[in-house]
């Protein structure tokens, strides 16, 4: 029998996994008829998803955490038992503002640190507070913009502005001079940096080598009341990620997701982030970026519960949630390792034996113990070399200045 | 009471502001979502804001609704939770409201209602207005087909409909489909018109 399913998703290259799942036959297989709805605000993605209009969302993962905790408007309990990829954000800057960075575009995406500390330079040479677009404030895009620029001291609530834009919008934003920069999921950079409006000033994947970004998110009683058809779509997710990962793919998966039903952007586009082959400035050759956005080696859809509590972490760290146990539980319940188990369990994905990790602490790829062979894990070191224990958060949430801890 | 439409398609929004001051309110103010958006709407106080679900601005006038110090109170989406109904139809209809705290739902679910109904009015608008236009084109590739049976097999113009209707009843497609077949055939033949 087949089931109908109706996703909610945002036209971005990281809805990769839930279009391939679709075309290539994957959710067909496990008897699911995909319907993926094309929507163009966060906001509506969330409504659609806590109103009942579709069963599942694409969403960000640290919207997920915020919706649980009744931080964006109407409160409802979420879970991601799904991590659609890890990676894929830039941040692009005018290039007037860039120019007062180093002029080495390879050697400033490699090193974030002492571009973190050029651009709390550039922000005191610039006429007026640099205004940087970005797509929600319970955004991953936002959180590592944040970091990284308090990383060199940089307030982001007081020496920048930072402006909500939607990801569709950015560039037009960017030619109308609305904003001197963004943080978005591609192709959106991609886009600014091909219209020669912008140049790459840091990639997600040099701030957090694994960091979070879209989840799958359900109402948590739909999850709890249909795991048969969870554990369907859930499988059939795991084999287009597959799909998605392998290089012989990338150009029809490019192909795919360029039509106007997903993103609607040129082809050429989309494969650079797909690739991992960034064009940082218009007139640059490619940089190879291997790890620029993952969807399926290492485990990377394994929601790892340490990573919704570094989530909150940060969103306790900016004052827009006052930290106590009971909401640190709430935030990190809203990642779900036990389902992606039990869906897997009969599958050929590695499945980590523990739920959370300390983030940050491989340094290079790792082997660990998992249920099934061996399971590599990919660095996942932050720039700053700092780490997230998940079993004191309170330690590391002091260690940041101006905490008051 | 004031409301502030958020709106670029001109139409929707004076579609939902005619039926508003029908309905009584007359203090109402459309704002296209460009620019500093924002600013102005932050200046006007609304009491309640209406949105085009599908507009990508939600976002960010959402934000400013959770960070302006410039509004004395806070606004939020839907001002009954319970009412789920209610909730649905406006989801459906692609409305999105935000109203502000405090004003009591009495006096906002006819606005919320009739701006749905308003909505969904459009909406019927414009698919009959889609089914016109593509009926327009229809109707083009028909005639060219048409004359390029009359000029190549020298018959009447009824007879040449009749010889469409036929085919096309024949092979179980649409009119519209075997003359757009015939002229592409003809096209690839070098007897285009």
């Amino acid at each position: 029998m087949t089931t109908s399913l109706r996703i909610a998703f945002l036209p971005l290259t990281d809805a990769a996994v839930l279009a391939v799942a679709r075309e290539r036959g994957f959710a067909e297989e496990e008897g699911i008829a995909l319907d993926l709805v094309r929507t163009v605000s966060w906001a509506t993605l969330r409504d659609r998803l806590i109103f009942g209009q579709v069963q599942a969302a694409h969403m960000l993962a640290p919207l997920a955490v915020a919706v649980t905790l009744g931080l964006s408007q109407q409160p409802a309990p979420l879970s991601a038992p799904y991590k659609l990829n890890v990676n894929g954000n830039m941040l692009v800057m005018a290039s007037a503002f860039a120019q007062a960075l180093d002029p080495d575009v390879v050697a400033r995406l490699d090193d974030p640190l002492g571009t973190a500390h050029d651009f709390a330079a550039a922000i005191g040479l610039w006429r007026r507070k640099p205004v940087i677009g970005v797509v929600h404030r319970y955004s991953s895009h936002a959180i590592m913009l944040r970091y990284w620029l308090a990383s060199a001291g940089v307030d982001p609530d007081r020496d920048v502005l930072l402006r909500v834009v939607p990801p569709s919008l950015t560039v037009e934003a960017m030619r109308a001079g609305e904003i001197d920069g963004f943080i978005a999921g591609e192709p959106w950079g991609s886009a600014a940096v091909e219209a020669g409006l912008a140049e790459a000033v840091a990639i997600g994947e040099r701030i957090w080598r694994r960091g979070v970004e879209k989840v799958l998110a359900f109402r948590t009683p739909w999850l709890d009341e249909n795991p048969d058809i969870a554990d369907r779509l859930l499988r059939a997710l795991a084999r287009a990620a597959g799909w998605c990962d392998e290089p012989g793919n990338k150009e029809a998966l490019a192909h795919m997701l360029s039509q106007p039903h997903f993103v609607d952007q040129p082809a050429a586009l989309i494969q650079r982030a797909l690739s991992g082959r960034i064009v940082a400035r218009p007139d640059m050759a490619p940089i190879d970026m291997p790890d620029f956005l993952l969807f399926s080696r290492e485990a990377t859809a394994f929601p790892w519960r340490s990573q919704a509590l570094w989530i909150y972490s940060q969103l306790v760290r900016w004052k827009m949630v006052e930290h106590s146990e009971d909401k640190a539980a709430k935030a990190g319940s809203v990642f779900r390792p036990d389902i992606f188990r039990r869906a897997l369990a009969n599958s050929n994905v590695p499945l980590p034996g523990a739920s959370m990790k300390v983030e940050g602490a491989v340094a290079s790829p790792l082997a660990v113990g998992s249920k099934r062979g061996e399971l590599t894990l990919g660095p996942d070191s932050f720039f700053d070399g700092r780490v997230f224990d998940p079993e004191r958060i309170e330690d590391f949430l002091a260690s940041f200045p101006g905490s008051g801890g | 009471m004031r409301i502030v439409i958020i709106d670029d398609s001109g139409l929707r929004a004076t579609v939902l502001e005619e039926g508003l001051r029908e309905a009584g309110y007359d203090d109402i103010h459309i704002v296209p979502p460009r620019g500093g958006f924002v600013a102005r709407l932050e200046r006007m106080a609304p009491d309640v804001v209406l949105m085009d679900l599908g507009s990508p601005s939600r976002d960010t006038l959402e934000e400013m609704l959770s960070v302006s110090r410039a509004l004395a109170r806070p606004i939020a989406m839907f001002v009954d939770q319970s009412d789920e109904a209610m909730i649905g139809a406006a989801i459906d209809a692609g409305v999105s409201a935000y109203v502000v705290d405090g004003l009591r739902k009495e006096r906002v679910k006819p606005v919320l209602e009739l701006a749905v109904r308003r909505f969904n009015a459009f909406a019927k608008l414009q698919t009959e207005r889609d089914e016109a236009l593509t009926a327009l084109s229809d109707r083009k590739i028909i005639d060219r087909a048409k004359s390029i049976l009359m000029s190549q097999r020298g018959i009447a113009e009824p007879d040449a409909y009749a010889l469409l209707r036929s085919s096309a009843m024949n092979q179980g497609k649409k009119i519209v489909d075997v003359a757009q077949a015939l002229i592409t055939a003809s096209d690839l033949l070098g007897g285009g018109l």
